[in-house]
């Protein structure tokens, strides 16, 4: 698409948010609901905390609600979007500052339809498009584990909106245009374990919103589409459908151990955004845990891997002919830790072919690695590997990424790699 | 052959170009203030400044330093003329063994040369990377805050005061 | 002497004149800790002293007035080195930085054995101190021998001697005349504390300007003319072998030659880069486990069901009628810890002329040089071992084993100085871990809440596998045929090893102490830092809060009702006091707790109170504050005290709250950082206080590793105030 084009599409579309508006002025309205006297956290049930504990997990709420410096639920997390940087609120139950005067209605209105307790739109970053199949019981025990976590005074920043995004009206248009609530029933054909992980999964887990691609507007696209692969902070979310790219098959037991541990063995570890929702499976219900994988595992049943494990390629000596900047900067920087016989490998971690980045069809997560590395997701024992952001320069990780591609992927051939070294970085700040 | 400007001086090397740049700091350049704590980009005993950016030179082959500047502690200042970093750090008597404090230099000198006006929180961010095994973290820490404050500037928020 | 030996630039020809202690004099030091070195031959004299009276053993004066100071203990990072520099300096009458200090080194300096168990300034810093008196004294009586006065109208300042009407004399030429072959006198007095300028002050270590500034200072920066570049061949982890294909590595570039003895084997090269890559390659061969290694790694639990030699080490009935009228019993454990140095072990060796030398950081070079000897079949007096530093140790590491395999591989290069550099995995797998333990302490109450009756149980494998002979290096089970290692023996109390602090200071009228000695060993395991005292505090002190509780009592108070030792309490008060233990307010999630012990039960009195937050959710602790009262005895460095304090604290908190070691049947499954986590930055205490109570005049107290264990039981109290301070449903 050439850049007139592109243009010509945005001005339509802001003129038609604009008709929304006009249109749905009324509707928009959402009355505040009153505030509460923030309930005494010994007044709840313990076992209800504990099973909202684990569906926040499932939910990886925190992730987006810590503060930046990690204090659980205090809000300030800066989430990117396309439309500007919205930062996670507080959802500690301090009065002034968190939830703590929300009611159990304003709670479940937000949840449910995505609107704040003073009758204000919340942006769909917050992803109460998936909320709606959430049962009533469910969010009683979120609302109670919520309720009982330490008051912490803090205000987020405010959020950096590009205009007029700023104002929340629109996105009654938005909501209207966009959330489609289904009914999930239970389907008697597969299993409860199957049942139950795609009730998590496509509800309080959220899987989509990374993993399916959005459209111009940031809706996420469903029905054949979903599970196509997304993007989430700057990292590509891979299909986990029938067009996974991974080499090895996400077998049940495979994808169980990846979102307890962060790391598997056949494949690699959870990386970027992925890091912090393994670990906050590492933390949930192990059954529940499992009923995930076995969902998943099914919704890439018809991935290539899985009906045959390929024989992965090691094209060294033609790599290193079609990159040899790429193969110096890997033996100097990378070799010490990934190439056979390193401790590393013989120690098991798993080998760089295995890793689904090389699979993928653009490099972008690939990249990302390189100049962040790793961090163990799960616990502070765990894959690790330095980041490479300062001391190499966007031609350099684009080489070594080229070669890497040549000499273990499977997919066609990244382009332009440099720029998205360059375009990554920026993301990532 | 490949040009490396180490603390000013340039040297020509006929060496691969994929050895990682701490050997050829300690073995052919005799500048011992790196130190081998992994090879693995794990410890930050390794630490040296490429362009004011603190990275292990134990992963970071020579080949990739181009016309990059590598400043190493040596860099920073002598035993009779010591920089201020390496002043924080003595009038702080931080080290133990000492085997990590070059690399924690040259990572404070990093922090330092972005603000003289970090928060606890990004002073803590910045020396992450670097492991002490003697447990001198608290020393470590007040140095790198009175550098700051030697500089003009201070760590805004410091979990102990600079006395 | 070779030449790299007569190279010790600092003391020119000097050295050469100094004749060394016969080696048959050089006792078997078995393997204990901080213990061996030769017998005491002069009761009367202090310190190692009573073991090398003779003062040019310990000092010597060069006709340019410099003072060489010889200790055979070594510097760990601990400091030690400026302090005995402080103490000669001192007590000579000297400017400070006109001594020179020569560490450990078998063709120099007096074999004291092992560095270890806090016991530097105990046994060589006492020593020091005595004899520059002696000599300071010796010096004066010369001077008034030849003036004709009495010696005791004169008095000294830095390096000279004065006496009435302008008399001087230099040090240097009155040494020139005097002879320092002389045995040290008992009853020489230590200068009066108002005349002294260094001792006690905190005065600036010695060794930093030169650290921070990247002046070669560990054995790992050492470069000699011609040096070669060395890489041992293992596999992954101790209990394991590896068949490493060698004609590959032959061909490999850059490794100029694969030395092989018997199933031992390395690569040596001009160039480091080039070796490390030629590991990757010897490390694809193939690795099976050591058929002779057990293939059983107990957790803790699993240690109750070894074979064991129990021995009771204490047992009094005191007050046989007290009647109990409350029980209770615990348990407590500690896993397999590692050592985990920041720089990997190190050690250049260079055989010439039928004799070795050894450059190591080991913490006993003069077992080290036995255990070499027997090695390569040499006699123990054709082997030098010198001391150079290394990263800090904290305990048995793979200093020794390193110094082994350097050796081998320079016999089989004569001439050549080998430089051989251990990979971080391999130190990770291969060092000896610091073992696991278990304690199960029973206590009874009266109805005052007093404790009457007490029983502590302890079990452990050995503390000590320090090489006394060549089958304790790794690399002598390599050779053929293999040398045996030495038989583990329990270390004897008062020390102790794996019952190190197992029995109480505090005055409990009834106890027995039971010691269970594990003399299996299915993982290499050795001295690690505080040795069973980190766990036996831990267990003391963690148990003595659930008393207090039971009882009804503040931790404190509990504490100092027990006591009798006024020092004890005197740290307790300072600690409670400075932390503000009685002010203190709770929140949600956050608590304080206490601990204290004397080390050893005759080293430093240490406690510490911790302020720990726990964040729900984040299973993340935060510390907000410790404080810690510490009484050395006599603090010779007030700071270098703060300074190992500070660090034990910070160290401890990662042994206590990170650190495990693994294995999976075959091997150890921690080989790097990223497996063998430790303490970083973000978790490192918020802020940490050390009081110094000095004692002066009374001897010095071991200090290097009396926090362990106290942070330990601290954080355990803490962590336990923390949960049941109104925890909002901590999860
Ligand atoms: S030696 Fe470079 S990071 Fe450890
Ligand atoms: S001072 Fe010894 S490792 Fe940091």
């Amino acid at each position: 698409m050439n850049r007139s084009g592109i243009t010509r599409k945005l001005v339509w579309a802001v003129v038609a948010l604009c008709v929304c508006v006009l249109i749905f002025a009324i509707l928009a309205y959402r009355p505040a609901i009153a505030t509460v006297t923030r309930p005494d956290p010994r007044l709840f049930d313990p076992a209800l905390v504990v099973r909202g504990a684990n569906l926040a997990r499932l939910g990886n709420c925190v992730s987006c609600h810590q503060s930046a410096s990690g204090r659980p639920y205090a809000g300030g997390y800066p989430v990117k979007t396309p439309f500007g940087t919205i930062y996670g609120s507080n959802i500690t139950p301090d009065p002034a500052t968190g939830i703590g005067a929300w009611s159990p209605t304003a709670f479940r209105r937000a949840m449910r339809e995505g609107v704040g307790r003073d009758g204000s739109h919340l942006y769909p970053a917050f992803p109460y498009t998936h909320y709606a199949n959430v049962t009533e019981s469910d969010l009683g025990a979120l609302y109670a584990f919520l309720m009982t976590r330490p008051a912490v005074r803090s205000v987020p920043p405010a959020n950096t909106m590009i205009p007029p995004l700023g104002f929340r009206p629109l996105l009654a248009g938005w909501k209207l245009l966009f959330v489609r609530p289904q009914r999930i029933t239970p389907d008697a054909n597969q299993s409860a374990a199957w049942n139950r992980g795609r009730d998590i999964g496509e509800t309080l887990a959220h899987c989509t919103a990374c993993h399916s691609p959005r459209g111009l507007f940031q809706q996420e696209k469903r029905g054949a589409q979903a599970y196509d692969g997304g993007w989430s902070g700057g990292w590509y979310a891979p299909p986990i459908n029938a067009h996974s790219p991974a080499v090895q098959a996400w077998t049940v037991e495979r994808l169980d151990a990846y979102f307890r541990t962060g790391l598997s063995t056949a494949h690699a570890a959870a990386a970027g955004p992925m890091g912090s929702v393994t670990y906050n499976l590492a933390r949930a219900a192990p059954t529940d845990v499992r009923a995930l994988a076995t969902y998943y595992a099914w919704q890439m049943r018809d991935a290539p891997a899985a009906r045959l494990e390929p024989p992965l390629p090691d094209r060294q000596a033609l790599a290193s002919q079609g990159h040899p900047d790429g193969a110096q900067l890997y033996e100097g920087a990378c070799a010490v830790c990934h190439e056979p016989g390193a401790a590393m490998m013989v120690a098991g971690r798993p080998a760089l072919p295995l890793g689904t980045p090389l699979h993928e069809d653009n490099p972008r997560d690939t990249i990302q690695i390189v100049l962040k590395g790793l961090h163990p997701p799960v616990s502070p024992r765990g894959p690790y590997m330095p980041a490479f952001a300062d001391a190499l320069d966007d031609r350099q990780v684009a080489e070594i990424v080229a070669y890497l591609q040549m000499r273990h992927g499977t997919g066609p051939a990244w382009k332009n790699l440099e720029k998205d070294v360059a375009k990554a970085r920026k993301e990532g700040e | 052959m490949i040009d490396l400007t180490v603390n000013g001086a340039t040297t020509r090397l006929d060496i691969d170009p994929a050895t990682p740049l701490l050997y050829v700091l300690r073995d052919d350049l005799g500048l011992h203030a790196a130190k081998f704590g992994c090879g693995l980009g794990q410890c930050g005993a390794c630490t040296v400044l490429v362009d004011d950016q603190p990275v292990f030179s134990c992963v970071l082959p020579i080949g990739a330093i181009g016309t990059r500047k590598v400043t190493t502690v040596e860099g920073l200042g002598t035993a009779a003329k010591p920089g201020d970093v390496q002043r924080a750090f003595l009038h702080e008597q931080a080290a133990q063994c000492g085997y990590c404090i070059p690399g924690m230099m040259a990572r404070a000198q990093g922090l330092l040369r972005k603000t003289v006006t970090p928060t606890e929180d990004e002073l803590r961010t910045a020396m992450a990377p670097s492991l002490c095994r003697c447990g001198t973290h608290m020393r470590i820490l007040r140095a790198v805050r009175r550098a700051a404050v030697m500089r003009g500037g201070g760590v805004v928020d410091a979990a102990e005061p600079v006395t | 002497m070779s030449s790299v030996a007569s190279r010790r630039d600092v003391l020119g020809g000097l050295l050469v004149a100094f004749s060394l202690a016969p080696s048959t004099a050089l006792a078997q030091t078995g393997g204990g800790e901080g213990s061996g070195g030769p017998p005491t031959i002069a009761p009367d004299l202090p310190g190692t002293l009573a073991k090398f009276p003779n003062l040019d053993a310990w000092i010597r004066i060069a006709p340019d007035g410099r003072v060489t100071v010889f200790t055979g203990k070594v510097e760990l990072g601990t400091g030690v080195k400026t302090a005995m520099a402080q103490l000669a300096a001192d007590e000579l009458d000297v400017a400070i930085d006109r001594i020179d200090l020569i560490t450990a080194d078998t063709g120099l300096t007096p074999n004291e054995g092992v560095t270890a168990g806090s016991q530097t300034l105990e046994q060589s810093g006492t020593a020091i101190a005595n004899a520059a008196a002696n000599v300071r004294l010796l010096l004066a009586e010369a001077a008034a021998t030849r003036w004709g006065v009495m010696a005791t109208t004169l008095f000294t300042r830095d390096g000279l001697v004065l006496g009435g009407q302008g008399k001087r004399a230099t040090y240097a030429e009155l040494a020139a005349s005097t002879s320092l072959a002389v045995r040290a006198r008992a009853d020489v007095p230590r200068k009066r504390r108002e005349a002294r300028q260094l001792i006690g002050r905190p005065v600036p270590r010695v060794d930093l300007p030169a650290k921070l500034t990247g002046l070669p200072s560990y054995v790992h920066d050492m470069r000699l003319p011609g040096m070669v570049h060395a890489r041992v061949l293992r596999g992954p982890s101790s209990g394991t072998q590896l068949t490493p294909e060698l004609s590959a590595l032959r061909r490999q570039p850059g490794v100029a030659r694969v030395v092989q003895v018997g199933r031992f084997a390395a690569i040596v090269g001009p160039r480091e880069w080039p070796l490390e890559q030629a590991l990757r390659v010897a490390n694809r061969g193939r690795w099976v486990r050591d058929p002779s290694v057990p293939a059983l790694f107990p957790m803790p639990a699993g240690l109750l069901d070894m074979r064991r030699e129990s021995q009771v080490i204490n047992n009094r009935r005191d007050d046989p009628g007290a009647r109990g009228v409350q029980q209770l019993s615990a348990r407590y454990d500690r896993p397999y810890l590692m050592h985990g140095a920041i720089g990997p072990s190190c050690a250049v060796a260079l055989f010439a002329e039928d004799r070795l030398t050894v450059w190591t950081h080991s913490q006993g070079v003069e077992p080290l040089r036995q255990a070499i000897a027997e090695l390569l079949a040499i006699p123990a007096d054709r082997v030098r071992c010198v001391h150079r530093e290394g990263a800090g140790c904290y305990g048995h590491n793979g200093a020794d084993d390193v110094a082994g395999d350097a050796a081998l591989i320079a016999r089989a290069m004569p001439g050549v100085p080998v430089r051989l550099q251990w990979s971080r995995e391999q130190e990770h797998g291969w060092e000896p871990l610091g073992p696991a333990m278990l304690a199960q302490v029973d206590a009874t109450l009266d109805a005052s809440g007093r404790i009457v009756d007490w029983r502590h149980q302890v079990w452990s494998n050995t503390h000590s596998t320090r090489p006394v002979a060549a089958g304790d290096l790794l690399a002598g089970a390599e050779v053929v045929p293999p040398f045996k290692p030495t038989p583990p023996k329990p270390i004897p109390q008062p020390n102790g090893g794996g019952d190190r602090n197992a029995i109480p200071l505090y005055r409990f009228p009834n106890q027995t102490i039971v010691s269970h000695f594990l003399p299996d060993m299915p993982v290499r395991v050795s001295a690690l830092r505080g040795l069973g005292a980190h766990l036996n505090i831990f267990a003391l002190e963690s148990f003595m809060d659930e008393l207090a509780a039971a009882a009804g009592r503040d931790p404190v108070a509990f504490r100092l009702a027990h006591l009798e030792d006024p020092r004890a309490a005197a740290v307790i008060r300072q600690a409670a006091a400075r932390f503000g233990w009685a002010r203190y307010r709770s929140a949600p999630n956050r608590g304080r707790g206490f601990a204290f012990a004397r080390y050893k039960n005759h080293g430093a009195y240490c406690a510490i109170a911790l302020d720990v937050e726990r964040v729900p959710d984040e299973g993340r602790l935060i510390v907000h504050r410790a404080v810690a009262a510490v009484d050395s005895g006599e603090a010779v460095n007030p700071d270098g005290i703060r300074n190992q304090v500070e660090g034990g604290i910070v160290q401890s908190l990662s042994w206590t709250a990170f650190e495990a070691a693994g294995h999976d049947g075959a091997r150890r499954t921690d080989y790097d950082w990223s497996t063998y986590p430790i303490l970083r930055f973000a978790d490192a205490p918020r802020s940490v206080t050390v009081e110094v109570i000095d004692r002066l005049g009374t001897p010095f107290l071991g200090t290097g590793e009396c926090a362990q264990g106290p942070t330990a039981a601290a954080l355990a109290n803490a962590l336990a105030s923390a949960t049941g301070s109104g925890c909002e449903v901590c999860l």
